[in-house]
């Protein structure tokens, strides 16, 4: 194809080549080069890269994903190879000149439908043993975690089955912890349209489908914090839907889950008690429960969990950080990202509830003041 | 009859406007549906080109996440409904009739009806961005386009103008059946029929078999919106993977609506410019029924994230694995057409080589996102739009790109500028393949698809930079393309009949074809009949395109028409009332349109026949 020259059907436009033909030739050599070595400046490293897996399932997706992609470029290197080679070797050379007439080849023919058939049969077959080995947490697992995880407009809720009583389920929002090297399942449910959840470098995602029963599960096999990111569109702010898998040893994680089950610490600071006085005045606490435990099964809130909303990452469905690159909680980012989100959810999050429903955002003679958004942040900073 | 009121006498408009709104020629109609859908790819390029930019870097604000979600969905709804599948419908008319020898199609009346319903829905669709577009996305997943969670009027546009759309498919492709089927020249058995010809029958086929499952989902949808059933609604029972169902198992034989007309355009194009008869000509139809009966088993590839269970998932992998087989045959058996052939590289052929290059592309990514377990890392991905722009674009538009410059000559009666027809070939290469290529980096280091902007530090930014800067070369093309046709339809050389040496019965007329097509119904012995005529095979003269003689006043030809038009327009004020169901009086407007339908289809049925031989117009 490279050598494909420009000729004319007609005598006035008969042409062999030409300055800008070449120019172009010139172009497609260069973004063919560039698109190749991108296959190599893919940045493995990347927050949701697929090609950096740290957990078993996504280990043996990407796998399958290499051996398909092998297969795939062979084909497609003789293909190609195939069409070029005749373009240059059979390139009509006499306007006169009549090939032989060939009309087909019946062996030939059946030749190129079995050998496919066979190599993709082959494909799927192999690909099977990945595919219910992702399905769901293997038999032989002396121990799992399970926990739920609810999909909202736009932001994630996740629950734990409390370790000292069955009846009740530990709720937090945003930021799943799991323990490191054990199988974890996780129980998907949408409370309005249908999300779906994904943690690229743990597995594959599957789709939070109202009332469906769906699960999935992954294992982490390093600690660390994993990016994840709702993948099925699920109205305005589907792009700001995220959330963080952090992987923990299992004592820290036994000890972050008891942690969590503790009630909201009341801070004595005088700015942060008048703040808790907003939540309750302004209907914050209509749609944001502080409560740490629920029975199973109960419905949770509009809004996210806030009970230790100052002991996590992020804010805002991993839209803002409110920790430093090393994870600790940094006061300083979460007060100024807290009053950015206080003052307008909508910049941030554009068409979420607060902003829509909530009457300190929709009636003007209600809008939070300067002062009530600085005592909101400072109680809600206090929520270790 | 002729004595009832309503039996107003045809029209008789040479030219001019009222000519195009009367028409039944079916030349003239594939013009106006060719035109039609030009115009609705370019905006459906322009809503493309504005989510591209807000995307070239990461926490732009250039529209608004609203916004956004309109445009992604007006995109896909546009390009797929109203520009794609039209631009087929388009070669269809002009085409189909030529190649099997016919005065016109089966029912020429109702063939303009099929264009004006499609305009009605085309216009009703793009007119819904006053006031707020559908934002559900082109496969309108519920509970999105539920009432609650979308009161606005966009969703009900969407949904009617996708009902109009159908009663025009439909009526096309009954249409065309009929035609193919009983319109054939002598001799012209079915496995005669040339393969573009062949491939639009088989589309027909599915269009009439998919269409009423969306047709069966969207009043359901409209049922729950309007009347508040509760399909897709959870909370009383339905369930919402009932739409993906009934979505997927139209939207998958959809896929090869769109493309089995471009794989038809290519096997036309490929032996005409390697001077060889198409490679297995009988194992290429086959494959093309193959992938029609198949295209039907495999529509939860789509789903594979849903969570049908990995049984399900196995099952649909190797599905949709084998519909590989039938797609890779039809590739190969063009490289056998074109291997020992004496190939000449003209715009059409390259268009068609192109095809080739880049379907190929789509097609290896397509089975890669068949093995699921793999899938499940890319659904929902830029791997996806990837995948489905060198499918659709790299592989339907380039070859129907081949089709409008291949068939130019025969429609305008004038040749294009091959230069300017190689330099948009090479800028359409170059640009698609900067646009798209770099989606499948993007995907899988995990940038979700249908997302309106990204946060800087993702790894993603360079890739969707490049794939911006790639939609203004396809721009620079697509400019290089209009110039051409325009220029080249006003002032190009006058063409031959038969300027590339051509094989099927379209070229042995003059061009642009008279009225009547014919002169004399062809008699045919062959497969490629004109061809091996010309080789002087078939017992016959070697003729000259055209031929000769003036015998044209015994020709009957089917007679021009209002009623199709006012029909259509019935159509579309009735489908406007629905939407806007409460405007003044409740369901008025739709009540008026539906009266004109019935005064339109009323006057049709016992519409008069002018007497042919007092007519003034050949």
């Amino acid at each position: 194809m490279v050598t494909m020259k420009d000729r004319g059907v007609l005598g006035s436009v008969f042409i062999n080549s030409s300055q800008t033909q070449k120019i172009l030739l010139l172009l497609m050599s260069l973004a063919l080069a560039v698109l190749a070595t991108g296959c190599f400046i893919i940045d493995p490293n990347a927050n949701q890269s697929t090609f950096e897996p740290l957990g078993p399932v996504a280990d043996r997706q990407l796998t399958i994903f290499w051996w398909i992609l092998i297969g795939g470029g062979v084909v497609f290197v003789l293909v190609e190879a195939a069409l070029i080679y005749a373009l240059i070797k059979f390139r009509r050379r006499d306007e006169d000149e009549l090939p032989k007439q060939v009309h087909g080849n019946k062996r030939l023919e059946i030749l190129w439908t079995i050998i496919p058939a066979i190599v993709v049969i082959g494909f799927s077959i192999a690909s099977i043993d990945a595919l219910f080995y992702s399905a769901d947490v293997p038999k032989d697992s002396d121990k799992t975690v399970t926990l739920e995880a609810i999909g909202h407009q736009w932001w994630f809720e996740f629950r734990y089955p409390s370790p000292n009583d069955p009846e009740n389920e530990v709720i937090t929002a945003n930021e799943v912890y799991i323990p490191v090297g054990i199988p974890v399942r996780i129980n998907l449910e949408s409370v309005d349209v249908i999300h779906s959840f994904w943690v690229p470098k743990l597995a594959g995602k599957v789709d939070m489908v109202p009332s469906e029963g769906n699960y999935m599960w992954f294992q982490a096999d390093v600690p660390g914090e994993f990016f994840g990111q709702c993948a099925e569109y699920c109205g305005t702010s589907h792009a700001n839907m995220k959330f963080k898998v952090v992987a923990v040893s299992p004592p820290e994680f036994d000890k972050w889950l008891s942690d969590q089950m503790a009630s909201a610490v009341e801070s004595g600071d005088p700015l942060a008690l008048e703040g808790a006085g907003v939540f309750k005045s302004a209907g914050c606490s209509g749609c944001h429960s502080l409560k740490t435990v629920a029975k199973s099964g109960s419905k949770g809130r509009v809004g996210p969990n806030l009970a230790h909303l100052a002991s996590r990452r992020h804010l805002a469905a991993g839209m803002m950080d409110s920790s430093d690159g090393a994870g600790n909680v940094n006061d300083a980012y979460l007060q100024e990202n807290l009053r950015k989100w206080l003052e307008n959810p909508s910049e941030i999050k554009p068409g979420n509830i607060m902003s829509s429903q909530a009457a300190v955002y929709t009636d003007p003679d209600k809008s939070l003041t300067e002062r009530q958004i600085s005592a909101l942040v400072a109680y809600l900073t206090s929520l270790k | 009859m002729s004595t009832l009121p309503i039996a107003i006498p045809r029209p008789v408009h040479p030219t001019g406007l009222w000519n195009w709104l009367t028409t039944i020629d079916h030349k003239k109609i594939g013009v106006l549906y060719g035109v039609t859908a030009f115009i609705m790819f370019i905006s459906g390029g322009i809503e493309a080109t504005l989510m591209r930019i807000q995307l070239s870097q990461p926490e732009l604000d250039i529209v608004s996440a609203a916004v956004f979600n309109q445009l992604f969905t007006m995109h896909g709804t546009t390009m797929i409904f109203l520009a794609i599948m039209p631009l087929g419908a388009a070669f269809f008319n002009f085409v189909i009739p030529l190649q099997i020898g016919a005065r016109d199609v089966a029912f020429p009346r109702l063939n303009a009806f099929s264009y004006w319903v499609f305009l009605a829905g085309a216009l009703m669709l793009k007119l819904s961005w006053i006031g707020g577009a559908t934002d559900a996305g082109w496969f309108g997943y519920a509970p999105l386009t539920s009432i609650d969670q979308n009161p606005g009027k966009g969703i009900d546009f969407w949904i009617i103008s996708l009902q109009v759309l159908g009663i025009a498919s439909l009526a096309a492709s009954f249409n065309f059946i009929v035609t193919i089927i009983n319109m054939r020249a002598p001799g012209m058995t079915m496995m005669r029929l040339p393969l573009f010809t062949w491939m639009t029958f088989i589309t027909a086929i599915l269009l009439i078999l998919a269409f009423p499952v969306i047709t069966v989902a969207l009043i359901e949808l409209t049922f729950d919106r309007y009347f508040g059933f509760n399909f897709f609604n959870v909370s009383r029972g339905g369930s919402v993977v009932l739409w993906q169902h009934l979505f997927w198992v139209f939207g998958h034989p959809e896929v090869y609506i769109l493309i089995l007309p471009g794989m038809g355009i290519v096997s036309e194009v490929l032996p005409v410019f390697s001077r060889k008869p198409l490679f297995g000509y009988t194992t290429v139809v086959l494959a093309g029924i193959i992938i029609a009966v198949m295209g039907w088993m495999v529509w939860s590839h789509h789903m594979f994230t849903v969570g049908l269970g990995p049984l399900a998932n196995a099952v649909f992998t190797i599905t949709t694995m084998l519909i590989a087989v039938p797609t890779g045959i039809k590739v190969f058996n063009w490289i056998g057409t074109i291997w020992g052939g004496s190939i000449k590289i003209t715009t059409p052929m390259a268009f068609s080589l192109g095809f080739i290059a880049m379907f190929l592309i789509g097609g290896i990514s397509g089975v890669m996102h068949a093995v699921s377990a793999s899938d499940a890392q890319q659904q929902d991905t830029y791997f996806i739009p990837a995948h489905l722009h060198y499918v659709l674009f790299g592989g339907a538009i380039m070859a129907l790109t081949s089709g409008i410059y291949y068939w130019f000559p025969k429609f305008s009666g004038k040749m294009f500028n091959e230069k300017m027809g190689m330099l948009h070939f090479w800028l359409m290469m170059i640009g698609q393949n900067v646009t798209f290529f770099p989606m499948h980096f993007v995907g899988m280091d995990g940038m979700p698809r249908r997302i309106y902007t990204y946060t800087e530090g993702m790894g993603w930014d360079l890739w969707n930079l490049v794939s911006t800067l790639g939609v203004f070369i396809l721009i620079a093309g697509f400019v290089v393309f209009i110039l051409n046709m325009v220029k080249s339809w006003k002032s190009g050389p006058e063409a031959p009949g038969d300027p590339w040496d051509g094989r099927t019965l379209e070229w042995s007329i003059p061009s642009p074809p008279p009225e009547y097509n014919f002169k004399e119904i062809p008699v045919v012995r062959s497969l490629d009949d004109w061809w091996n005529t010309k080789q002087g095979g078939n017992f016959k003269e070697i003729p000259v395109a055209g031929g000769s003689g003036d015998e044209e006043h015994s020709i009957h030809l089917p007679q021009p028409s209002y009623w199709p038009f006012v029909t259509a327009l019935g159509l579309f004020i009735a489908a406007y009332g629905v939407v806007f169901n409460q405007l003044f009086v409740p369901w008025a407007i739709a009540i008026i349109g539906t009266f004109i339908g019935f005064v339109g289809v009323y006057a049709w049925s016992l519409e008069p026949v002018n007497d042919p031989d007092e007519e003034s117009t050949h």
